[in-house]
C-alpha cells in the first residue's frame, strides 16, 4: 500500500529536475488562473442568485474583471495606520497566502489510478505522480497549514491597531481553531479506511474498485463528508460562517486597516484556500481524479473528472454563499464544539468498531447494534447531563434573583 | 540526498517561490503607486469618526478557554492519526484504549458544556 | 550528507538567533513570533532527522495550538500594543544560571544517551524509513511501551482544562 512518488527513486539528473520544476509551475499556474477564474466566477453567480448582471465589462462576460480589479489595486497609495505595528503587519499578508499556496501542493490533480499505473504518468522517461509533493504525513500537512493560515488573520487583526479589525481577528481565530478540531477528526475516517495519510494513498484506496461506492463519502457513510464540508466552510470563513468579516458588526473583519495590494494578499488567500478546500474535499471523499477513461489521450480523462468534481464544490460553495443567511458566532460556537465535534468522535469510533469487527470476523449484525446500542447511551447520558446542569443553572440564577429582591 | 528529503525539498522551494512571488508584487506595487500620507489618512478606521481610546480592546476570557479546549483536542488528534493509520495492527485493543482516551477528553467538553463556558449569552 | 548539514547549519542559526530576539524584544506579541521561528526551525529539523511525525506534531500542537494560546492570552491582558513597558526585571541573573544548568543537563541526557548514535541514512528509502521511525512507527511505540503514559495524557490534560475553566469562571 505505502509507495512513495517514484519520480526521485533513480536519483537526481536533468530530468528530474524539469518534472520537479515543471510540476511546481503547473501547480503555480493552477492555483493562480483558478483564482481569477474563481473571484468571476462567485461574483457573476451571486449576481444570478441575486438578480444582477454582475461583472460584464473587462473582456467577454466580464471574466478579465479580476485582474482588472488587481491592477486596480497595484495603482493604490498603501496606507498603514500610525498605531500599526511595521513588522507584523507586513508579515500579515505572507502567513496567509503562503500556506495557501502549500496546501495545494499535497493534492493529486490527475492521473489513472487503476489498473499498473498507479497514478503515475510517464513524462520525459521517468515515472512520477501529478501533484507537487508526496510528503508521507499527507493530510497531517493540511491541518499544519491550516494552522498556520491562522497566525494570518490573528495577527492582521492585531497588528492594524485597531478595534475593529482585533475584535474581528479574534474572531475569526477563535473560530478557525475551533473548526480545525472538528475538522482533524473527520479526516481521520478518512485515514480509517485507507490506512494511510498520503493522499496519493486515499485517492488509490478509493479508486481501486472503479465504482462510486468505493469512493470515503460512501464507505464512510456521509457524516465525516458533511462534517467536513461544514468544518471547511468556517475554516475558510465563508458564508454562513464570515464572522471575521460581518460587514453590519465589523466593517471589514481582520483586514480593514489594510489597502492597496495589501489588501489584495488577503482577498488572493481567500479565494485560493476556497480552490484548495474544495480540491481536499474531492481528493479525500470523492475519489480525486479517479474515473471511467473515455476516448482519445487517456490521461487527460482524469484531469477532466478533477477538475469537474472541483467545479461542483466551488459552485456548492457560492450557492450557500447565495442562499443561507449568516449564522450568530453563539450559533457558531456551539454547531463546532457541542454538535461536530461529538458526532465526529463518535462516528470515528463507530468506524474503528465495525472495521475491526469484520476484521476478527465478528457478527455482522451484532457489532453495529452494540455500537448503536452504546452510541445512543452516550448521547442519553450527555443529554441528561446537559438538562441537570441547565436546570442547576436556571435554579441558581433564581436564586440570584430572589438575593437581588429581597 | 535521498527521495525522502527531496519531496519536502520541493514543499520548502514552492513555499519559498509563493513568498518571493508576494514580495514581488508588493514591491512592484511600492514602485507604481503614488505615496502622498496625511494625518487624516493614518488615522485607523471607525466608521468615519475620530478613534477613541487607544487602539487595542481587551478580549474577552472565554475566548481562551476555546484555546485551550483547542489544544486538549488537537493533542487528541495526534494521537488518533498514528492509531487511525495502523487500525488493524492494534485490533480491538487498540480501539478500547483509544475508546477509554476519547473518553476521558470528551469529559473535559462535556465539564466546560457543564459549567456553561460554552455559552456565549 | 553535505546538503543536511548545511540546511542544519541553517536551521540551527535560525533558532537559535529567534531565540536570542525572543527574549531581547520588548514586544509580547514579538516574542510570541520569535517563539514560532524556534519551534518552526526545530520541527524541520526533525523533518531532516526523517521523523516527519514528529515534525508536523510540532507545527500542528505547539505552532497551531499554544502560541495560539498564548496569543489569546496576550490579548486577554491590559497591556497596549507595543508599549509593555520594561518586562525585564532583577531576577535576570537567576534566570541565565537556570537557563545554563538546563542546557547542561540537557546536553549532559543527550551526549550520554545518544553520543555513539549515527544520523539515520536518509538515503534508504521510504517503506525502510517509514518502518522505522514514520507515523506507524510511533503508533506501535504508543500502544505497546507507551500506553500508560498515553493514558495518562488524556488525565493531565483534562486537569489543565479543569483548572483554567475553575479560574476563568471565578465564582
Amino acid at each position: 500500500m505505502f509507495a512513495a512518488d517514484p519520480l526521485f527513486s533513480t536519483g537526481i539528473d536533468f530530468g528530474v529536475v524539469l518534472i520537479a520544476l515543471a510540476k511546481s509551475i503547473i501547480g503555480f499556474l493552477f492555483v493562480l488562473i483558478g483564482v481569477i477564474f474563481m473571484i468571476w466566477f462567485e461574483r457573476k453567480l451571486i449576481a444570478d442568485f441575486q438578480n444582477r448582471i454582475g461583472p460584464n465589462r473587462a473582456g467577454p462576460w466580464g471574466m478579465l474583471q479580476t485582474l482588472a480589479d488587481g491592477i486596480k489595486l497595484i495603482f493604490k497609495e498603501d496606507l498603514r495606520p500610525d498605531g500599526s505595528d511595521s513588522l507584523v503587519f507586513r508579515l500579515a499578508p505572507y502567513l496567509s497566502v503562503v500556506p495557501a499556496f502549500l496546501t495545494f501542493t499535497i493534492v493529486p490533480i490527475g492521473g489513472i489510478f487503476t489498473g499498473a499505473h498507479q497514478g503515475t504518468v510517464h513524462l520525459f522517461g521517468h515515472d512520477t505522480f501529478l501533484q507537487v509533493a508526496d510528503p508521507p504525513i499527507g493530510v497531517l500537512f493540511l491541518l499544519a497549514m491550516s494552522s498556520i493560515g491562522i497566525y494570518g488573520a490573528m495577527l492582521a487583526g492585531w497588528a492594524s491597531g485597531s478595534k475593529y479589525p482585533l475584535l474581528g481577528s479574534v474572531r475569526a481565530s477563535a473560530s478557525m481553531i475551533s473548526y480545525e478540531a472538528a475538522l482533524g477528526l473527520s479526516v481521520v475516517s478518512v485515514v480509517l479506511m485507507s490506512g494511510s495519510l498520503t493522499t496519493h494513498d486515499i485517492v488509490a484506496a478509493q479508486a481501486s474498485g472503479g465504482s462510486i461506492l468505493d469512493w470515503n463519502i460512501v464507505v464512510t457513510a456521509f457524516v465525516p463528508f458533511v462534517v467536513f464540508c461544514i468544518a471547511a466552510t468556517a475554516e475558510l470563513n465563508r458564508p454562513p460562517f464570515d464572522f471575521a468579516e460581518a460587514e453590519q458588526e465589523l466593517v471589514g473583519g481582520f483586514h480593514t486597516e489594510y489597502s492597496s495590494m495589501r489588501f489584495g494578499m488577503f482577498y488572493l488567500a481567500e479565494f485560493m484556500n476556497t480552490i484548495t478546500m474544495s480540491a481536499i474535499i474531492v481528493t479525500l471523499f470523492l475519489g480525486g481524479p479517479s474515473g471511467p477513461i473515455g476516448p482519445g489521450p487517456d490521461q487527460v480523462w482524469p484531469f477532466f473528472w478533477f477538475l469537474l468534481k472541483l467545479l461542483v464544490f466551488l459552485a456548492a460553495f457560492v450557492w450557500v454563499r447565495g442562499t443561507v443567511p449568516r449564522y450568530r458566532y453563539d450559533q457558531l460556537m456551539d454547531l463546532g464544539w457541542k454538535r461536530l465535534i461529538p458526532i465526529s468522535l463518535m462516528w470515528l469510533l463507530f468506524i474503528a468498531g465495525i472495521r475491526i469487527g469484520r476484521d476478527q470476523n465478528w457478527s455482522p449484525v451484532l457489532v453495529p447494534l452494540a455500537a448503536i446500542g452504546l452510541g445512543a447511551l452516550t448521547v442519553g447520558l450527555l443529554a441528561g447531563s446537559m438538562r441537570t446542569a441547565a436546570i442547576r443553572r436556571e435554579q441558581s440564577d433564581e436564586d440570584d434573583l430572589g438575593e437581588v429582591s429581597a | 540526498m535521498s527521495d525522502f528529503l527531496q519531496a519536502y525539498l520541493t514543499v520548502a522551494v514552492f513555499g519559498g517561490t509563493a513568498g518571493l512571488l508576494i514580495a514581488g508584487v508588493l514591491g512592484l506595487g511600492r514602485l507604481i503607486r503614488p505615496s502622498r500620507p496625511n494625518p487624516d489618512k493614518l488615522t485607523t478606521y471607525e466608521s468615519g469618526v475620530d478613534p477613541v481610546g487607544s487602539g487595542f480592546s481587551q478580549s474577552q476570557v472565554r475566548y481562551y478557554i476555546f484555546a485551550l479546549l483547542f489544544v486538549l483536542f488537537d493533542v487528541e488528534a495526534v494521537f488518533i492519526f498514528p492509531w487511525a493509520v495502523g487500525l488493524e495492527t492494534y485490533s480491538y485493543f487498540g480501539l478500547v484504549e483509544m475508546g477509554i482516551f476519547v473518553f476521558i477528553l470528551v469529559l473535559g467538553l462535556v465539564y466546560a458544556w457543564r459549567k456553561g463556558v460554552l455559552r456565549w449569552v | 550528507m553535505i546538503a543536511q548539514n548545511i540546511a542544519f547549519g541553517i536551521l540551527a542559526a535560525s533558532s537559535v538567533l529567534a531565540a536570542i530576539r525572543m527574549v531581547t524584544t520588548k514586544n509580547v506579541v514579538h516574542a510570541a513570533l520569535y517563539l514560532v521561528v524556534v519551534l518552526g526551525s526545530v520541527a524541520a529539523n526533525y523533518i531532516l532527522l526523517a521523523a516527519e511525525f514528529v515534525a508536523v506534531v510540532q507545527l500542528l500542537v505547539y505552532i497551531g495550538a499554544i502560541v495560539v494560546l498564548f496569543l489569546f492570552g496576550v490579548m486577554l491582558t491590559r497591556a497596549k500594543l507595543g508599549h509593555e513597558g520594561e518586562l525585564d526585571n532583577d531576577q535576570r541573573g537567576l534566570a541565565a544560571v537556570t537557563a545554563l544548568l538546563i542546557l547542561g543537563i540537557l546536553g549532559y541526557v543527550l551526549v550520554d544517551y545518544f553520543g555513539d548514535d549515527k544520523l539515520p541514512q536518509l538515503n534508504r528509502t521510504h517503506e525502510q524509513l517509514n518502518a522505522t521511525r514514520g507515523t506507524g512507527a510511533v503508533g506501535n511505540a504508543i500502544f505497546s511501551t507507551y500506553l500508560i503514559p498515553f493514558e495518562v495524557v488524556s488525565v493531565l490534560l483534562l486537569a489543565a482544562l479543569v483548572g483554567a475553566i475553575v479560574l476563568a469562571r471565578r465564582d
